[in-house]
């Protein structure tokens, strides 16, 4: 065909339209072939609270940026290559993340003058030189869809005009050589009811693709070789929901309790609540309750009953959810509460991310309460936590909460299998009848400061457990001053106590590095970007990641020490690196960001070398 | 001691806990009631469960040999939700009071009936809050004088009958604390009854309200004033059956004298409607207890249970690992070598 072909290691694309384009739609598919090539990849869906902001505005601007390379990539990039921008909204609300030189292809059909206005353009930026930076290529898409559907049986002018979606995948997919085959299969498997959107949507495709070919506007194809630098094993690509739901699904079997989600529905938290929905069945259920309160009582209800409960929600869910997590806390049953955080306060930016609950995790409770909180660090890693989070709730008898982000829960990456049967077994370890006659004692620790778990139905262990304080052992009411003083500390010595087996902070640190940053949750791909171009310069450099915020590992005062300095990256105003400065007296620097976008490498790399000027 | 075989008695039901209601308290009799009649279940206690919210009657698990959790506020019909949801191998039963489960808990309250959930919900009605020493209840009555409403009540009190029936409950019935024989009775029917069954039972207060249900607690005056509802019967009372119950034309219920209207005048109480409208209607028969006020079973219909009860997967077991390790493979994968 006359096309050249490049070699490129790494490429960030963003598809940006109207919310009713379709853009996430084809993000995820275009995300799906480039994983099956074997790239790398990491995604960033951004997309507004509002279902359908008015249509043409920049409020209604949906997109989705995937960052995919040859080698093992860590964020989904800052800045795009190329920029999809179906309208005019779409093109100004991404403007500002391009660098100089970056690609825009744009449908030029939809810069109409009722939508440049919309998009508050005074003249076509297409037609002026709004764009001079930038390598821009015009295409029709939405003409060349309609005329590649003309005379499909069934699609209307409408129908076809919607497909353009389609036509922006089949472009992109021609200029970075990802295969056509998986794509036409899953038109066909999505519309296989309906004929005419399916025909159209492949008319679309195939459309984009040969105007790749055929056009004289490109004339170079991009090629992005498989990753090698990956380990060995099968891959899928999972975004932090799916390996939230398939890390508790591994823990109700390894533990060999049946799992209850109950759920409200609260964006983003709400994905989890569908994809285990489709789980049920095997052990699975899910109820959708009638508010955040009853969400967590449910699960709470059957942690009672000898099942794993969990309950998920987000930011205004975790308030209302206070006084039952302080129950689980009373009653030392095990519950899972996962906290999809959001931008706040109050209802704040629903569908944008931050890391601003993890004060609240730890301490927002009445009374002495103590529980375990962990995060996870990337959407595959959610499994890993998830499961961590229920093994620590089953047999330590205690309400955990996972803290994720609306960022890892719809961020994708390729995520390698776990072997199930290597999967730890978690231990419920019920309590059964004492065959000598001794009276049972709900309220009795072993060793680690557990109590026994009895649920109802083990016959001869009848007894009643409450939200009032209760006799050290017996577990009757007591309101005994000395005995209460005794129960807050036993409640906060068990928790304590998990430090003991959990694995150290590791350390990733240069020799001579003089600053370490500490990272935790979702901003660990950004960080670990950012310290690899720190070191890139031949700056040394040291970095570590919690997992594990309560309780923290047992070495993290000595890591903190071992360094003369320490910058802590977060998406809050400085929360993990207040609880640090107090805990441990360490003069702990803050790199605080809270935009709602997700912590970017290069914002971060200027912040360490600052730190280290 | 409950060895298999032998037959439960009510001391099976006694826990070993002091129980600390006021002297005289409505409270007693339900207890003694509710462990009198358990042993006729035949179901063993470790698979009973009584769930509980705060107030006085929040009390009530903890006087139960059976499996019990003292909850939170309102909550209790969420946390039994979640054990039935889950466990349909239990016989649950949620103890609440009017503040708990029409205030607080009003919205746990109508969704466990809206659903269905196999739970049976006993709610102790005294028209007051006992525990937190005396303040208005969404019960109590409009101009009511307590600490928190000096110059009266202004709010209007919701009928828990009504508000059940509204959200409609499967099972929905009346009692009354010190009736030994009624409150067994109906007990027993929503022990039979499969879905959510909700129990109204008037409890007089000493301490706080007292004798807010004399004309149907005490002797004389109960005889005149208790409406029983029987399925199947035409609705009569009086001490020598001498008034009744029927339906007015424009769909309105009346008392009249029976030597008036005419024994076939009267209505014939069916429980088992499907449209719980008549039901609504007898609940608002008598807005206050204080005259004429229909007891017993409102209605009792059939519908599809909630949860696990309700599924095949009965026994919730889980998927062995073979079948962890598809699911994780699940859709597109790749492999590296
Ligand atoms: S305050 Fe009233 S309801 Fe509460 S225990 Fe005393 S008498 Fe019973």
């Amino acid at each position: 065909m006359g096309k050249t072909v490049e070699q490129r290691e790494r490429v960030v694309v963003r598809f940006a339209g109207d919310s009713g384009d379709g853009m996430q739609l084809v993000g995820g598919r275009f995300t799906d072939a480039t994983a099956l090539l074997g790239n790398d990849l990491a995604t960033l869906p951004d997309f507004p609270a509002e279902i359908r902001a008015p249509a043409g505005t920049i409020p209604g601007v949906s997109a989705f940026q995937i960052h995919f390379a040859s080698r093992d990539i860590l964020t989904p990039g800052d800045t795009p290559n190329v920029l999809v921008a179906m309208n005019p909204a779409a093109l100004k609300a991404n403007l500002a993340t391009l660098e100089r030189g970056a690609t825009i292809i744009a449908n030029e059909d939809a810069f109409t003058r009722r939508n440049l206005e919309r998009a508050g353009y005074a003249s076509n930026p297409l037609e002026d030189d709004a764009l001079a930076d930038f390598r821009v290529h015009r295409v029709p898409m939405t003409t060349l869809t309609t005329r590649a559907a003309e005379g499909l049986e069934g699609v209307g002018t409408r129908d076809a005009a919607r497909a353009k979606n389609l036509f922006a995948l089949g472009l992109l997919s021609w200029l970075y050589g990802r295969p056509t085959d998986g794509t036409e299969r899953w038109i066909e498997a999505k519309f296989a009811r309906r004929p005419a959107a399916r025909d159209a949507n492949l008319a679309a495709f195939r459309a984009g693709w040969s105007f790749g070919e055929t056009t004289e506007l490109l004339e170079v194809q991009y090629r992005v070789d498989p990753a090698t630098d990956v380990a060995p094993g099968t891959y899928r690509q999972v975004n932090g929901t799916t390996a939230t739901a398939l890390g508790l699904i591994a823990a109700s079997v390894r533990s060999g309790l049946p799992l209850l989600l109950a759920s409200y529905p609260i964006t983003p938290a709400s994905e989890l609540l569908h994809e285990l929905s489709r789980h049920e069945g095997a052990g699975v259920r899910t109820v959708q309750a009638e508010d955040e309160i009853a969400a967590v009582g449910m699960a709470l209800g059957a942690a009672y009953g000898g099942h794993l409960g969990v309950t998920a929600t987000s930011g205004p869910g975790m308030d209302l959810k206070a006084e039952t997590i302080g129950l689980a806390a009373m009653l030392e049953l095990p519950l899972v509460v996962i906290d999809v955080q959001r931008a706040g306060p109050s209802t704040g930016m629903p569908t944008k991310t931050e890391q601003s609950d993890l004060l609240m995790a730890l301490h927002g409770r009445h009374g002495e309460s103590p529980l375990p909180v962990l995060a996870a660090a990337t959407p595959g890693d959610c499994f890993e936590t998830a499961f961590e989070a229920a093994r620590l709730a089953i047999e330590h008898r205690t309400p955990v909460i996972l803290l994720s982000d609306g960022f890892l829960s719809n961020s994708s990456e390729p995520w390698r299998i776990p072997d199930a049967t290597a999967l730890p077994a978690i231990d419920p370890a019920f309590a059964t009848a004492p065959s000598n006659g001794t009276p049972f004692l709900p309220y009795a620790r072993d060793a680690r400061g557990v109590r026994p778990w009895a649920p109802p139905g083990t016959p001869g262990l009848q007894h009643r457990i409450g939200g009032l304080e209760k006799q050290d052992g017996s577990g009757a009411i007591s309101y005994d001053p000395a005995n209460h003083a005794t129960m807050t500390r036993l409640r906060a010595q068990r928790i304590a106590a998990i430090a003991r087996e959990l694995p150290p902070l590791e350390l990733d640190a240069d020799d001579g590095a003089e600053l370490l940053v500490l990272g935790w949750g979702s901003s660990y791909g950004a960080i670990r970007a950012a310290v690899r171009r720190v070191r890139d310069r031949g700056v040394p450099v040291a970095r570590a990641h919690l997992r594990h915020l309560e309780p923290l590992p047992p070495n993290v005062g000595d890591v903190l020490r071992a360094f003369p300095r320490v910058l802590v990256p977060e998406l809050n105003t400085g929360q993990l690196a207040y609880l640090l400065r107090a805990r441990f007296l360490v003069d702990v620097r803050s790199h605080a960001k809270v935009s709602g976008q997700p912590l970017f490498a290069a914002e971060l790399e200027t912040a360490i070398l600052e730190a280290l000027a | 001691m409950t060895a298999l075989g032998d037959a439960l008695t009510k001391a099976d039901f006694q826990s070993d806990q002091e129980t600390r209601w006021c002297p005289g308290c409505g409270d007693y009799a339900i207890l003694s009631a509710v462990q009198g009649f358990l042993p006729e279940l035949g179901i063993p206690p470790e698979r009973i469960v009584f769930m509980t919210g705060i107030g006085c009657a929040g009390r009530f698990a903890y006087y139960m040999d059976t499996y019990g959790m003292h909850g939170i506020h309102g909550r209790a019909p969420a946390l039994a939700t979640g054990l039935a949801t889950t466990r349909a191998d239990l016989s649950i039963w949620v103890v609440t009071g009017d503040g708990d489960a029409l205030s607080i808990g009003g919205n746990h309250l109508i969704h466990a009936l809206r659903r269905n959930v196999p739970v049976k919900i006993l709610l102790f009605n005294n028209q007051i809050y006992g525990l937190t020493k005396g303040q208005a209840s969404p019960t109590s009555e409009r101009g009511k004088i307590t600490k928190s409403t000096p110059f009266g009540s202004h709010d209007r009190p919701f009928d828990p009958l009504a508000l059940a029936l509204g959200a409609e409950a499967t099972f929905v019935a009346r009692t009354l604390d010190t009736d030994r024989q009624h409150l067994p009775e109906v007990l027993r029917a929503a022990a039979a009854h499969a879905g959510a069954a909700f129990v109204e039972i008037y409890q007089n207060c000493p301490v706080f309200n007292d004798g807010a249900f004399d004309v149907l607690r005490d002797r004389a005056q109960g005889a005149a004033n208790r409406i029983p509802l029987v399925h199947g019967a035409p609705i009569r009372f009086g001490a020598g059956l001498e008034r009744g119950v029927v339906r007015e034309a424009d769909g309105d219920l009346r008392i009249v004298d029976v030597a008036d209207a005419g024994e076939d005048a009267l209505l014939v109480h069916d429980a088992h409607r499907e449209d719980p409208s008549l039901a609504f209607a007898l609940a608002r028969l008598a807005e206050r207890p204080t005259g004429p006020t229909p007891i017993g079973v409102f209605r009792a219909v059939e519908r599809p249970l909630h949860g696990a009860a309700a599924t095949r997967d009965r026994e919730r077991t889980v998927a062995d690992t073979a079948a962890l390790d598809a699911l994780l493979h699940a859709g597109d994968t790749w492999t590296v070598a």
